[in-house]
């Protein structure tokens, strides 16, 4: 490797630093809109037009925040956690392309180093937790381990069926195939297992039982704060970010699904933001179901990922296998993918936890003087029992 | 001559070397958990120094990720403070009787294996990378069964732990 080279690297590294940085801060922007949409609110308005300066400020202010020690903290442990949650987060968009030949490596093995990756982000979130000194960050450490490691099962097989259909681990070579149709019609089970395992290991509602406020008050993090809190949260949305980025381009064809008009430049450009605008779409939909849905129990949260997701997610396997062998033709798939799909969310429906029942519920109006208090009629709902 | 290689072998050697002799000195189990670590990620640096993408990439997922991180989970259910001499283990001499056996066994071998490399025009050496399909394929097929005797291993001692743990007993 010439000095040039090194040069031009460490450019790439620098200007994907910047990028990431900004989507992070838009990133916060978005969620806290969207969050706020969804309960009816209207968010940050105060630092500039509808806040969209908002995370300027807040990064501002963690930044000039005191940086606290606990006194029982192991110094070196407590100091490096940061660092072993970002390094990682960071590391993994050296092989994601945001568009053609947009990307710093393009790995023959990129969907495989993205896997081993991610992994190590598991270390630094015990390092936070032991190393704070605190029950809660402890407890929260401890929780995120078991966590990722399970779900870190469905969500390499999720991305081994989409590897089997192209025959190869090569981000590029995977959109590439993904020309025709995008692999979203003919993995739509995959698409959801890998959706699932993927929030899960964002540890994003309704999987964040590692930094679930009502019993852990802040999880893994609780000691940190100022800089060094502001260094977990940019790992938390890159990490976001790329779990968006990694549906689009695995299951929603990238950039190149559906075609694109223009050649050249025009084309390149517009792909880019083509798949943007689709990461957006995905991380919208992430935001959505924080919005939407209950936290899980811990209990609830391992038998739905050993018991379900790691089944299915091999079943998942052996139909794509199944079909790749005897060369049955692609629709075959979607439609046991689909039936499958359709099972898992009945058999959801209909277990015991997990039921959905209508509950009928009727208001008495007390107010004014009539004799006889007004009956609401009761209205159908359904509520999810706990 | 020193070439980059060269410098980043012995920057990798030197973090695999400096991570395992924390695991030894360390009195603090978990230090030495973290310490193992440095030295699986300096291992893996050795394999990507050898072209060798596919096993480096292994070592970071097997052994950086899950069994670092299984070490951890099951020191930290447990105090620190109970394990404060725990290297000081009176059976050290066998140990390093074991350790050096088993070294030497690990350098015959490596010696005594001859790397597949080839010349180009200019005569200088280069890589005769390995693809990952075809490893894939020799694992499973010609040597299937090693493979399958491996996982039948591992279950047996994944079931010999469930029934340790187990509390006999209708407490639960």
């Amino acid at each position: 490797m010439t000095v040039v080279q090194g040069i031009y690297y460490a450019l790439g590294a620098l200007a994907l630093f910047v990028f990431l940085s900004f989507m992070v801060l838009v990133l916060t922007w978005v969620e806290r809109k969207a969050l706020a949409r969804i309960q009816m609110r209207m968010g940050p308005m105060r630092v500039g037009f509808h806040g969209t300066l908002q995370p300027l400020a807040d990064a501002m202010k963690l930044v000039l925040k005191e940086d606290i020690l606990p006194s029982w903290a192991d110094r070196r442990v407590y100091w490096l956690a940061p660092l072993a949650v970002f390094i990682p987060s960071l590391l993994l968009w050296a092989v994601i392309p945001v568009g053609r030949d947009l990307v710093l490596a393009n790995l023959e093995l990129g969907l495989f180093y993205i896997v081993a990756i991610s992994v190590l982000t598991v270390m630094g979130l015990l390092m936070a937790g032991w190393g704070s000194a605190n029950k809660y960050a402890m407890l929260g450490g401890l929780r995120a381990a078991g966590q990722l490691v399970s779900y870190e099962i469905p969500f390499i097989m999720a991305i081994l069926a989409v590897a089997m259909l192209v025959q190869s681990l090569n981000l590029e070579t995977i959109v590439d195939g993904q020309r025709n149709f995008a692999y979203i019609l003919v993995q739509p089970l995959g698409l959801f297992i890998f959706l699932t395992a993927g929030l899960a290991e964002l540890g994003r509602t309704p999987f964040d039982i590692h930094h679930a406020e009502s019993e852990l008050v802040g999880g893994p993090f609780i000691e940190y704060s100022g800089a060094h809190w502001a260094v977990f949260f940019l790992a938390e949305y890159i990490n976001t970010f790329t779990i968006g980025a990694l549906t689009v381009l695995l299951f929603l064809g990238g950039w190149r699904w559906p075609a694109m008009p223009f050649d050249g430049f025009a084309h390149s450009t517009l792909s880019v933001i083509w798949f943007l605008a689709k990461t957006y779409a995905v991380i919208l939909f992430i935001f959505w179901i924080r919005g939407t849905y209950p936290r899980l129990r811990i209990d609830q949260l391992m038998a739905f990922g050993w018991k379900l997701l790691v089944p299915l997610s091999f079943v998942n396997i052996v139909i794509t296998g199944i079909v790749l062998f005897y060369g049955w033709p692609l629709w075959t798939l979607t439609l046991i993918s689909l039936v499958l799909l359709g099972a898992t969310f009945y058999a959801i429906s209909r277990h015991q936890g997990t039921r959905l029942e209508r509950m009928t519920v009727t208001v008495h109006s007390f107010r004014g003087t009539r004799s006889e208090p007004p009956v609401v009629q009761p209205q159908p709902e359904a509520a999810l029992e706990d | 001559m020193v070439t980059p290689s060269l410098v980043l072998f012995y920057a990798a050697a030197a973090l695999t070397l400096g991570g395992g002799l924390g695991v030894v000195m360390t009195r603090n189990i978990v230090y030495a958990a973290f310490a193992l670590l440095v030295a699986m990620m300096g291992v893996a640096g050795v394999f990507l120094l050898m072209f060798a993408e596919f096993l480096a990439l292994v070592q970071v997922l097997i052994y950086g990720g899950a069994i670092v991180i299984v070490i951890l989970f099951a020191l930290m259910l447990t105090r620190v403070q109970d394990f404060e001499h725990l290297s000081d283990n009176r059976q050290w001499p066998i140990a390093a009787v074991v350790a050096a056996a088993i070294f030497g066994l690990l350098a015959a071998s490596t010696v005594g294996t001859s790397v597949r490399t080839t010349t180009d025009a200019a005569g200088a050496t280069v890589r005769t990378p390995v693809a990952f399909d075809a490893l894939g394929e020799s694992l499973f097929t010609q040597w299937a069964v090693p493979f399958e005797v491996a996982s039948l291993v591992l279950l047996v001692a994944l079931i010999g732990a469930v029934v340790l743990v187990r509390t006999s007993g209708g407490r639960d």
